[in-house]
C-alpha cells in the first residue's frame, strides 16, 4: 500500500454482523508504537472493528493488513482481550493457568510449558501486580483484577500489537492507572496497542492517539480531540454531555456510563456489578 | 463369604470380566470427554446424538456391516452436522437439536419395525448390555476409546484455551472452528463406546455426571479431570458388582451410582453443599471480605 509499514492498516473496509453492517468503509492507518484510543457511542462498531483487525470477523468487502500481512497470517504477534462479557469467569482455571494461555500458540501444540514459559507469566503477573492471586480461581476475582490478568495473559504472549476491547471499562481508578502505565509502557517499546474505551477522559489523558467511530470513521487525530466538543457532538451526536469545570478542565460524559437501566441489546459491568 | 470373596468371586467368569474392562474403558473415555461437555454445555448434544446414533445401528444391521460402524458413522456426522447448524441456523440452537434428535431417533425405529427377523439385539442398544460384551467389541472400544483419549491428551491446552476464551484464542492464531469440530467428532466417537455400556438413553449420564460432581468439588482444570476418572471409575465398579449380586440391570447400577455421588456432592460440596450454606449463615454475622468472595458470586 505504502512504503511506510503500518501495524495495522484498513483501506475501505466493511463489516458487519449477517446483513447489518456494523461498519462502512473504514479507511485507518494505525503506526508501530501507537497508543490509539477508539471511542463512539454504544454500537457505533468499536468492538467490530477490534474483531476484524484481530481476524476474528471476516469483513464484508476493503482490504486489511496488520503487521504488514494480510489479517491473520501474524496472528501470534497479536494479543486480543475480549470484553469481559465474552468470557466463562466460572471455568475452572487460576490466574497462573489464564496467563499461560498467552505463551500457548508459542509452545505449540503436543508441548508442554517450559521454564521458559513459566518466566513470562511469572513477568507479567509482577508487571500487572496480580503475583500475590496466581493460585485464585479466576472467577473469585474482581472486575479489576480480571482485566489485570487478562493484560497479563496479552504480556505473556509477546505481542508487537495488543487489540484491547473495553480493557479499563468498569475497573477503580487504580486499576486503571495501572494498567494504562502498562500499555504506555509497550506503546514507547515500540509495540502498537489500539484499545476501544466509554471513558472519554481516559482517552484523553492517558492515550496518545484517538479514532472517533461511529459506523464510520468520523475522525482520527492526536488524542486531546477527544475533548472536542464539535467532534465529540458529531461523533455521538445529541448524547453527550461536557460541563465547563474550573479553570477551563472540561469533563466528557458520555451516555454509555450514565444509565439507570442499560438498553436490552447490551450489558455494561461496573468492577463487576452489572449496572 | 468375606469381603475379598465379595470382590473376586464374581470375576471367575468372564462375562464379568469382560464387562468390567469395558466399563472401566467407557467410564475413563467418558469421564475426560465429559469435562469438555461440562464446560462447554454439551450436554444436550450429547443426548441428541446417542440417540441419532439408533438409526445408524439399525441400517448397519439391515446391511450385515459391524453395528459400531453404522453408530459412529451416525453420531460423528449428526455431531458435525449440528456443528454446522449451530452456526448458520437463525433458530434458537436448542430448538433445532430437539427437533434434529427426535427425527433421527424416530427414523431409526421406523426402520427398526420394518425388520422382519429377530431385532434383539438392537433394542438390547437402547438400554446397553456391558455384561454381554464380546472379545471382539471390547477390541473396538479400546481402539476407538484410545484415539479419543490420544487426541484430547495432543490437543489438550489449545483445546482449553479455545473452551475458555474461544475469540481470544482464535486472535492468538488457534483454530477454533476446527478444534470445535474436533470436539464434536470425538463427543460422536465416545457416546458409540458409551453406548455399549449403559446404552443410547443413558450415556449422556456417563458423559455430564462425573464431571459436573467434579465441578462441584474442585476449581482447576486438571483436577476436574482426575477427579471425574475417579468418580467414573468408582461408579462403574460399584455399579457392576451390585448388578451382580443383586441381579439387575447393570447400566442403570452404574448410573445411579454416579447419580449418588452427584447428589452427595451437592449436599457436602465446600461451595454449593449444606455445609457451606451453614457457614454462609453463620458468617452472616460478620462483613465479608473481599477474599470471602466465592467463584459464582462475582458476576
Amino acid at each position: 500500500m505504502t512504503h511506510n509499514p503500518a501495524a495495522v492498516e484498513l483501506d475501505e473496509v466493511s463489516a458487519g454482523y449477517g446483513d447489518r453492517l456494523a461498519l462502512a468503509d473504514v479507511s485507518l492507518r494505525v503506526l508501530p508504537g501507537s497508543l490509539l484510543a477508539v471511542v463512539g457511542p454504544n454500537g457505533a462498531g468499536k468492538s467490530t472493528l477490534l474483531k476484524v483487525m484481530a481476524g476474528l470477523l471476516r469483513p464484508v468487502s476493503g482490504r486489511l493488513e496488520v503487521l504488514g500481512q494480510p489479517v491473520g497470517k501474524a496472528a501470534r504477534r497479536v494479543a486480543y482481550l475480549p470484553q469481559a462479557e465474552a468470557v466463562d469467569w466460572q471455568f475452572p482455571v487460576a490466574v497462573a493457568d489464564v496467563v499461560m494461555m498467552g505463551r500457548y500458540p508459542l509452545i505449540g501444540i503436543g508441548r508442554r510449558p517450559t521454564s521458559i514459559d513459566r518466566d513470562h507469566v511469572q513477568q507479567a503477573l509482577e508487571t500487572v501486580r496480580m503475583t500475590a492471586f496466581r493460585g485464585r480461581q479466576i472467577g473469585a476475582l474482581s472486575g479489576g483484577q480480571r482485566r489485570r490478568v487478562f493484560l497479563a495473559r496479552a504480556l505473556a504472549a509477546e505481542p508487537d500489537l495488543f487489540l484491547l476491547d473495553e480493557p479499563v471499562t468498569g475497573v477503580d481508578a487504580t486499576t486503571q492507572e495501572d494498567l494504562m502505565d502498562v500499555l504506555e509502557a509497550q506503546a514507547r517499546a515500540g509495540r502498537t496497542v489500539v484499545a476501544s474505551t466509554h471513558d472519554l477522559l481516559c482517552a484523553a489523558q492517558r492515550f496518545h492517539e484517538a479514532a472517533f467511530i461511529n459506523g464510520r470513521v468520523i475522525a482520527t487525530g492526536p488524542a486531546h480531540l477527544v475533548l472536542d466538543q464539535r467532534l465529540l457532538a458529531q461523533t455521538y451526536g445529541g448524547h453527550v454531555l461536557i460541563l465547563q469545570g474550573e479553570g477551563g478542565t472540561a469533563l466528557a460524559l458520555d451516555d454509555a456510563h450514565h444509565h439507570d437501566q442499560a438498553p436490552g441489546h447490551e450489558s455494561h459491568f461496573h468492577d463487576g456489578a452489572r449496572g | 463369604m468375606n469381603l475379598l470373596d465379595v470382590l473376586t468371586g464374581p470375576l471367575a467368569y468372564g462375562f464379568v470380566q469382560r464387562g468390567l474392562l469395558a466399563g472401566l474403558m467407557v467410564g475413563v473415555v467418558c469421564a475426560v470427554m465429559g469435562t469438555f461437555v461440562v464446560l462447554k454445555g454439551l450436554a444436550f448434544i450429547g443426548d441428541a446424538v446417542s440417540h441419532a446414533a439408533f438409526p445408524g445401528l439399525v441400517i448397519a444391521f439391515m446391511l450385515g456391516v459391524p453395528l459400531f460402524l453404522g453408530g459412529s458413522i451416525a453420531a460423528v456426522g449428526t455431531a458435525l452436522a449440528i456443528g454446522v447448524v449451530s452456526r448458520h441456523s437463525g433458530l434458537r440452537f436448542d430448538t433445532t437439536v430437539g427437533v434434529l434428535f427426535a427425527g433421527t431417533f424416530a427414523f431409526g425405529v421406523l426402520l427398526l419395525s420394518t425388520i422382519k427377523a429377530y431385532t434383539g439385539d438392537l433394542l438390547g442398544y437402547l438400554l446397553g448390555n456391558i455384561l454381554g460384551i464380546t472379545q471382539g467389541d471390547l477390541v473396538q472400544l479400546a481402539v476407538l476409546g484410545t484415539v479419543v483419549l490420544v487426541v484430547i491428551a495432543v490437543l489438550r491446552k489449545e483445546l482449553l484455551y479455545a473452551t475458555f476464551d474461544p475469540l481470544g484464542a482464535a486472535a492468538s492464531g488457534l483454530r477454533v472452528g476446527a478444534l470445535e469440530y474436533l470436539l464434536l467428532a470425538l463427543l460422536g466417537v465416545t457416546i458409540v463406546v458409551g453406548i455399549q455400556a449403559v446404552g443410547i438413553i443413558l450415556v449422556v449420564a456417563m458423559l455430564v455426571t462425573p464431571a459436573a460432581t467434579a465441578q462441584l468439588l474442585v476449581t482447576r482444570f486438571d483436577q476436574l479431570t482426575y477427579l471425574a476418572i475417579a468418580l467414573s471409575v468408582v461408579s462403574v465398579i460399584g455399579g457392576l458388582y451390585t448388578s451382580f449380586y443383586w441381579n439387575v440391570a447393570s447400566g442403570a447400577m452404574i448410573v445411579l451410582f454416579e447419580t449418588g455421588l452427584f447428589a452427595l456432592a451437592l449436599v457436602l460440596g465446600p461451595r454449593t453443599g449444606l455445609l457451606h450454606w451453614y457457614r454462609g449463615r453463620r458468617h452472616m454475622t460478620s462483613p465479608l471480605t473481599d477474599t470471602d468472595v466465592m467463584p459464582g458470586s462475582a458476576t
